[in-house]
């Protein structure tokens, strides 16, 4: 046992304990009462009793153990008070469907199961497609990384009431539509992960590029998808694209320090002190890219992107870039998993490796593209071509366009000096025509 | 948040890691990667095999182990990443734990200054 501590601090010591256990508890607790609310319930009374206990007493040797063990005797006892009532209900003649719910004896069997395994299932069902992307995300936050309603609530700028109903609503659905506790097998699997990595990337990109506010990030986002996919890696090793995402956030994150200036407004990717990224990261993103490549097959959208990430990280200057190479990657990118953004991306290493001319061109073709029509980068990239071919009065209503459309404010800072700056440029150009 | 979590050991005692121990560090090891905490760790070779250069008044000296004075030295190191202090701390204590009744080791938790803190 540790020393029983007096002090205030013993309740943010068991929120540790929570943090690192609670995945694992609310998950073995599933498999064993079927049902994702009870389950948390479960695992929330197992917190208060450890709550009541652990400032006396201290924090158990074995913490995890001990909530498991508090948890498992609730879960017992509901158990046997339904098994009761389903034995009363069966005398009176009437039907209780208990299939699913475990008789009491087989708790020791069930909790005894690899835990893994049900961390698994509890990641596929908590992304599960019967949900909406927003209910995933909350459901994945709340189970998976241990988040309290308020601190997902304060991450994604909605009143508490909106995640706390998300959250009621996601479990509702779960249940009414009877999803199976398990890890999706055969051709199932692949759609099924992509829904899973598509929530952690989402979580990551929140907190990476935040759509709205004024703080350009949130950090805590990014570093909880980071930790959710190395999860993700350490449940699932054999699965190429897993890795690919670890790598492409583990190299995005490196750039955390240098991707805004002191004023807290943004520095594009070619102009960041690139002594500020984290060598660490960087290593660790290849690390997991090597994994995913090792594992064999063509890559996968989440490599890709890594693969180009990495091709930054590898440039010591801006000027070392391989352009060349980036621009065969999106083109790699665009046939594996074609969508507007990623043309706009390969334009913009296309004018890289060979001017913005035939940038341009790509881009133009992209202008009347509905699905880009709010989107700001469009017409960043296009006034930054623009602007390149010292076609300055068009880059000028290119980069008021984006400055209308961009919801973030220290974006919107930058497209305006943007536009100052090719007014003052058109005003230094003699007039052409 | 990033801390650095140092083990200080006495290093001039005849206390070997059982075969149990490595196992258990091993696993702890493990645990903590796949929870998505462990960013790096790595034992250090005894400080017999160690250098120390000192700058004093300007001027470099290269000191070559062992040296007599050391007892309580940096025997290992684990880079990890946490949500709190008390999360790197509870990590710490596991890792302290597995090593049973004989051993006197300290833990030392840093917070390494990161662009978010």
């Amino acid at each position: 046992m540790t020393e029983p501590s007096a002090h205030p601090d013993a309740h943010r010591a068991i929120e540790a304990v929570w943090r690192i256990e609670s995945a694992r508890l609310i998950a073995g607790l599933v498999r064993l009462v079927r049902d994702i609310g009870l389950a948390e319930e479960l695992a929330q009374d197992a917190l208060v009793a450890a709550l009541e206990q652990w400032p006396g007493s201290g924090v158990p040797d074995n913490p995890g153990a001990w909530l498991m063990a508090t948890a498992k005797h609730r879960a017992i006892d509901l158990l046997r008070r339904k098994e009761r009532l389903a034995r009363r209900i069966d005398v009176l003649g009437h039907e209780l469907e208990t299939a699913g719910h475990g008789a009491p004896a087989d708790v020791e069997a069930v909790l005894d199961g690899d835990i893994e395994d049900d961390l698994l299932r509890l990641v596929f069902t908590a992304c599960h497609p019967v949900l909406s992307t927003e209910a995933r995300v909350a459901l994945t936050l709340r189970l998976l990384g241990g988040l309290r309603t308020e601190e997902i609530a304060r991450a994604f700028l909605v009143p508490e009431s909106t995640v706390a109903q998300r959250i009621v609503r996601a479990k509702k659905t779960l249940a009414e539509a009877r999803v199976p506790y398990e890890v999706p097998a055969g051709p199932e699997l692949a759609d099924r992960l992509s829904s899973v990595l598509e929530v952690i990337y989402l979580v990551f990109n929140e907190g990476y590029a935040a759509t709205a506010g004024d703080d350009l990030m949130r950090p805590a986002l990014c570093a909880e998808a980071l930790r959710l996919g190395r999860v993700l890696a350490g449940l699932m090793p054999k699965e190429p694209e897993v890795h690919g995402l670890v790598a492409l956030m583990e190299i995005q994150t490196s750039r955390s320090a240098a991707r805004t200036g002191p004023e807290g407004e943004p520095v594009l990717l070619l102009d960041q002190d690139r002594s500020r990224w984290d060598l660490l990261l960087i290593r660790r993103g290849f690390a997991a890219l090597e994994r995913a490549a090792v594992l064999g097959g063509p890559p996968g959208p989440y490599a890709l992107q890594a693969a180009i990430a990495a091709s930054h990280a590898r440039a010591r200057t801006p000027e070392e870039t391989d352009w060349r190479a980036i621009a065969g990657l999106y083109e790699q990118l665009a046939a594996r998993a074609p969508s507007p953004v990623v043309e706009l991306n390969r334009a913009v290493a296309l004018a890289m490796a060979y001017g913005p001319a035939t940038g341009l061109e790509l881009v133009d073709t992209l202008t009347s593209e509905p699905s880009l029509a709010g989107y700001h980068l469009l017409p960043t990239v296009r006034g930054d071509l623009l602007a390149r071919l010292g076609r300055y009065e068009e880059a000028g209503q290119e980069f008021t366009r984006a400055a209308a459309l961009t919801r973030n404010a220290r974006e919107r800072t930058l497209l305006e000096q943007r536009v100052a700056d090719c007014a003052r440029r058109r005003a230094g150009t003699a007039p052409t025509g | 948040m990033r801390y650095m979590m140092m083990l200080r050991i006495e290093e001039n005692t005849d206390m070997v890691p059982s075969e149990q121990l490595m196992e258990d560090m091993g696993k702890l090891i493990e645990e903590m990667t796949k929870a998505g905490v462990l960013l790096d760790t790595g034992g250090l070779r005894p400080t017999a095999e160690g250098t120390r250069i000192k700058l004093s008044g300007g001027k470099l000296t290269v000191i070559d182990g062992p040296f007599t004075e050391a007892k309580e030295v940096i025997g290992g190191y684990a880079m990890i990443e946490t949500k709190s202090k008390e999360e790197a701390l509870e990590w710490a204590s596991r890792f302290l734990r597995i090593h049973g009744d004989g051993w006197e080791i300290v833990s030392e938790i840093r917070q390494i200054e990161g662009p978010n803190d």
